[in-house]
């Protein structure tokens, strides 16, 4: 995007009349409102026009690869809730199966079930975290408070799942913490039916309207050779046309039983990433209530895992093999066989991957995260230049990138 | 409007629309009641930062529903999320960077105590380098235990001797 | 289900076997995976990328095999199809042990360009022909790699990356508490006091000191 810039003030010029002009270096972050959370961005201006930018990530780095290398596979789960802590329970299942595939374990249908309604509503839950975002980061308040309101009822769904509203830990290798409670199901699907036309509702506000729609048409347009160059995966390759989603091509968990759609962008730009989330999130409640109506009875853990699923509550306090398996368990951790696995879930920011190395027992000796932030924000400095300063934030925004994934 | 302490001293018939009271208790009154955070939103608990400013937990019933991300026009630090080392200076900046009175509120468990993530790259509670008013556990926190937070800062508030800072030399 | 992979997979990986002898088998539980010399990297990967159809850098890594073996570090890379939809691994160890170099692939994946960095900043492999390499994780002056064997998880006592904030707080790197946690048995251990739960990491616990500065 050249601009030719014509310097009629007379204070951008020197004594001989010429134009002076400077680049001026900017750091947006990693406190800033629009950064969704600790981004940093080094920007080289020329007036309004980015000509670099260099994001400077691992403001967030904890260390979640070095800390699974010292602890066991199960002791591990809380830390993959908090990868992208906008969709806990999405990371929780492609840790596990993860794992899983390491030990070469099959769930019994009914815990995929649970699986897949509550790795939906994460996803859900995330593109409505990422929709308020972006139109509170554009200007438009109300639709943070709408998403937000809805996120709320998603978070009691949880709550009453698992016990917690966020962060919930939810699966365990080889099976689920706990199951279903009676009338969650019905819960569920009362959700789904009230939440279409709320959406709706939310996104009439956005999706015709003038103003987003001249701050995100033609905005940070990414083409689809350059999405697949940079390992852009989720909504923002399938925004530039990409018709990757590993649900349809790679059905994991049982999501091939599921008749849904896979909303394809055209164009690239900011307001195709936004389209693409919101009929994501429509498909999504079209996944959770054919899970709910197929809902199969049925164990919810792998019953032929003795070293790697512990055993039921009861027979664990009344019996003594039972307690020592327990005990081997929790101390040593699920015992997996050597050798090394990979493998990626569909999460709502992207493509999740882990890399397990195991030489054997119950600690991995090396886990990789691949992470769909992380790969995502890479284009960034394709994307953000020639671009104006004002439509960084809404480049940014349609990213929908979250930075403990990013920098775990 | 006649509370239980005699902080207010208040008769209609004698002052008239006149309120006599202590500076400490005006001032403080004030400040508690429009505490605007700074909020520091790092991690897991900036999602619960957000829902406590949202509808359902409306942190605007306390007047601290103005969440400027500019330091200098804020009071009250919420640190919410995990400090690493390479954020702990920006964090330092930005809390030097706010006009006193300034308070801080350590959000869930990172924030206080460095939480599940003992590690090379965590800052083991933000207490290392700022000074902390109120902690709150949690991972995360809910919004409820939040707003108890800044119902303790309240109190903390409206214990202090902030006229004899203000108007001594 | 570990999936089988589609015959068309089979056969690419197999065409790109014969075309490149010194791609040998790799021990893996899912995807067909291969080692390979490390110089031959670039070369081989462009001719999976453009002749076998693996189009997408899923992902790149490393692996430190800790002290004593050799090679010590191996690169992983993970490449995708996007028309197949099938995953290979390729895995190079690195030549040199205590400075390992490898040979970049930012020509053929502008993405390798971040993992890269992050192998650098993590494992300490350099990677030749990398436009810039520099720390991504953590920031520019910090001393070590974490991801070796050797590296403790507590850390190792640092200044902050910012000497007016180290000064004004007087605070420093300082190596976390593990006060003997995370709890890990571990296995194959007939001595029962060696078996107990304990942390992996014991350089600081309650009987040990701490180690000095």
């Amino acid at each position: 995007m050249a601009t030719d810039f014509t310097f009629s003030d007379s204070a951008a010029r020197n004594a001989a009349g010429e134009p002076e002009t400077e680049k001026m270096s900017l750091s947006m972050g990693p406190s800033h409102p629009s950064t969704h959370g600790v981004l940093r961005l080094q920007m080289e201006l020329d007036g309004e026009i980015v000509t670099k930018a260099d994001p400077v990530v691992g403001y967030l780095h904890r260390g979640d690869e070095k800390i699974a290398e010292n602890m066991t596979y199960n002791q591990f789960v809380p830390y993959t809730d908090r990868l992208d802590y906008l969709a806990p329970l999405a990371n929780n299942m492609a840790y596990a199966i993860a794992v899983e595939r390491l030990a070469k374990l099959e769930v019994p249908p009914r815990c995929q079930a649970i699986r897949v309604i509550t790795a939906e509503l994460a996803r859900i839950s995330s593109h409505l975290m990422g929709l308020g975002a972006y139109a509170i980061d554009v200007g438009a308040w109300t639709v943070f408070l709408y998403t937000f309101g809805e996120r709320e009822k998603l978070y009691r769904l949880f709550e009453e799942l698992t016990g917690a509203r966020f962060t919930t830990s939810y699966t365990r290798i080889g099976g689920l913490a706990r199951d279903i409670p009676g009338g969650w199901l019905g819960h569920v699907a009362k959700f789904c039916d009230e939440f279409p036309p709320i959406l709706e509702e939310t996104m009439k506000l956005l999706t015709r309207n003038k103003i987003f729609m001249d701050r995100t048409v033609g905005i940070g347009v990414i083409s689809r050779e350059d999405a697949i160059a940079y390992g852009l995966t989720g909504p923002n390759a399938r925004g530039s046309g990409v018709p990757l989603d590993l649900r349809k091509d790679r059905p994991y968990s049982g999501y091939g039983q599921y008749d849904f759609d896979v909303p394809i962008g055209t164009g690239g730009d900011c307001y195709d990433r936004y389209l693409v989330r919101g009929e994501e999130m429509r498909q999504s409640v079209r996944i959770v209530r054919q899970a709910v109506e197929k809902f199969p009875e049925g164990p919810w853990f792998a019953a032929d895992a003795r070293k790697i699923f512990a055993p039921p509550k009861d027979k664990i306090l009344t019996s003594m093999e039972e307690l020592i398996q327990n005990f081997m368990l929790v101390t040593e951790g699920p015992q997996m066989p050597a050798g090394e696995v990979y493998f990626e879930a569909e999460n709502p920011k992207g493509v999740l991957g882990f890399y397990i190395v195991s030489k054997g027992g119950g600690v991995p000796w090396r886990l990789k995260i691949r992470s769909p932030s992380f790969c995502n924000l890479s284009i960034l400095p394709k994307v953000c230049v020639g671009a104006l300063l004002a439509d960084i934030v809404a480049i940014l925004g349609s990213f929908d990138f979250v930075m403990g994934e990013c920098d775990r | 409007m006649v509370s239980a302490n005699t902080d207010l001293t208040y008769n209609s018939k004698i002052e008239g629309d006149v309120i006599v009271s202590r500076a400490d208790a005006v001032i403080n009154w004030i400040r508690s009641n429009s505490m605007w955070p700074m909020p520091m939103g790092l991690a897991c608990c900036a999602i619960e930062l957000m829902a406590v400013a949202a509808s359902r937990f409306d942190i605007s019933r306390f007047g601290a529903e103005v969440m400027r991300f500019s330091p200098r026009q804020s009071d009250v630090m919420i640190v919410s999320g995990t400090v690493t080392y390479k954020m702990a200076t920006a964090v330092r900046r930005i809390y030097d960077q706010m006009a006193a009175p300034k308070w801080v509120i350590a959000m869930g468990a990172c924030a206080s105590t460095g939480g599940m993530y003992r590690s090379y790259a965590v800052l083991q509670g933000v207490d290392r380098i700022l000074p902390v008013d109120v902690y709150v556990s949690g991972c995360p926190p809910r919004p409820e235990a939040l707003l108890d937070a800044v119902i303790k800062l309240q109190e903390k508030v409206k214990r202090e001797h902030s006229a004899r800072r203000l108007f001594s030399p | 289900m570990p999936s089988e992979e589609k015959p068309g997979s089979d056969s690419a990986v197999t065409a790109f076997k014969a075309r490149f002898p010194q791609a040998v088998d790799r021990p893996s539980l899912d995807h067909p995976a291969v080692n390979v010399p490390a110089a031959d990297i670039p070369a081989l990967l462009k001719s999976l990328r453009d002749d076998s159809g693996f189009d997408m850098l899923a992902d790149l890594t490393a692996v430190d095999w800790a002290e004593g073996a050799s090679p010590r570090f191996t690169v992983v890379y993970h490449l995708y199809s996007t028309a197949r939809h099938d995953y290979i691994r390729v895995a190079a160890g690195c030549p040199d042990d205590s400075a390992p170099v490898m040979p970049s692939v930012t020509a053929l994946w502008p993405g390798a360009n971040w993992h890269e960095r992050e192998v650098f900043d993590m494992f300490g492999i350099r990677f030749e022909g990398h436009p810039d390499l520099r720390r991504i994780l953590m920031w520019e002056g910090y001393p070590y790699h974490p991801l070796r064997k050797e590296f403790p998880l507590a850390g190792i006592d640092t200044e902050l990356p910012d000497a007016e904030v180290a000064a004004e707080t007087g605070a420093g790197l300082k190596p976390a508490p593990m006060m003997g946690g995370p709890f890990v048995a571990s296995t194959g251990q007939i001595n029962m006091t060696e078996a107990e739960p304990g942390a992996k990491d014991e350089s600081w616990t309650e009987r040990n000191e701490k180690p000095g500065p």
